[in-house]
């Protein structure tokens, strides 16, 4: 399960929903099981369950069994691989828009001639 | 220009759209001519550290042809092309472009807005890629060059 190929496509899916993204969001603060997301989100256990699935399915969360429950965790290989692709796509932009801020700067009407 | 202000924002939407937005400290007529005009296109869209744009064709009318060439100096480079399919004037771009690696990827429709947002400028970039495998393929393209991952950061961007 860990170490399946990763698979970005169905990551994003997963992602593409809000409940699960909140859902992911809870999650990276800790463990918890299917009884205690369900409390804040106002949602049946059987619908978290499903949302549940969508994003072990996609490699963002695992579980483990204690006794009778199966707290859930953030997958890290899953999370770090949308967040690698993310982060790089965010940097280059974002190095971008800053060099563009610089030209934008020096297009100022009062360092620019006078048209017309 | 503070932080707030200048902060890109970077999400999916659905599953074949990526939204970029970011404030510019400039009026929309400016941004806009920053988009569209070689030498200034040149200054700025570069990507990573150490690139340069060389070529930069880019004829701002509709059905008007866009080619980016961009290198490294080491021999490296790649290239991308596209179509202008609607521009309104120093408000809003619709082309289509396409990365060639060196085969084609599927066509990006990108629709580009830009809103006065005070004294300045507000613009929105969406991306519409034909189907979500399309866009996981675009998105596992940026994975090759790599970087270091943190929780923070995605919950930043979630």
């Amino acid at each position: 399960m860990t170490n399946r190929p990763l698979d970005l496509d169905t990551a994003f899916s997963a992602i593409a929903d809000p409940t699960r993204r909140a859902i992911l969001v809870r999650l990276a603060k800790g463990e918890a099981t299917v009884t205690e997301l369900a409390e804040p989100f106002e949602m049946s256990q059987p619908a978290v369950s499903q949302h549940l699935k969508v994003l072990e399915d996609a490699g963002l969360v695992a579980h483990r069994i204690v006794g009778t429950k199966r707290p859930r965790r953030l997958e890290k290989a899953g999370i770090q691989a949308i967040d690698l692709w993310l982060a790089n796509l965010r940097e280059s932009l974002e190095k971008n828009y800053e060099r563009l801020d610089e030209v934008l700067a020096a297009m100022k009407p009062d360092r620019k001639e006078t048209q017309r | 220009m503070n932080d707030t202000m200048s902060k890109m924002t970077l999400h999916t939407e659905g599953d074949t759209h990526v939204v970029v937005t970011r404030r510019f400290a400039a009026p929309p007529e400016a941004v806009y001519r920053a988009h569209t005009e070689p030498q200034l296109l040149q200054k700025w869209l570069l990507g990573p550290a150490g690139w340069t744009m060389p070529v930069c064709i880019n004829e701002a009318r509709p059905g008007g042809a866009i080619r980016y060439e961009w290198a490294n100096g080491k021999g490296g480079g790649f290239y991308l092309t596209g179509e202008y399919l609607e521009l309104e004037p120093n408000r809003r771009i619709v082309h289509v472009e396409r990365m060639h690696l060196p085969d084609p990827t599927p066509d990006n429709h990108v629709e580009t807005r830009f809103d006065a947002d005070g004294g300045g400028t507000l613009m929105t970039m969406r991306m519409t890629l034909p189907d979500a495998q399309t866009r996981a393929t675009m998105l596992a393209t940026g994975m090759e060059h790599g970087m270091e991952a943190s929780y923070a950061r995605l919950e930043e961007l979630l």
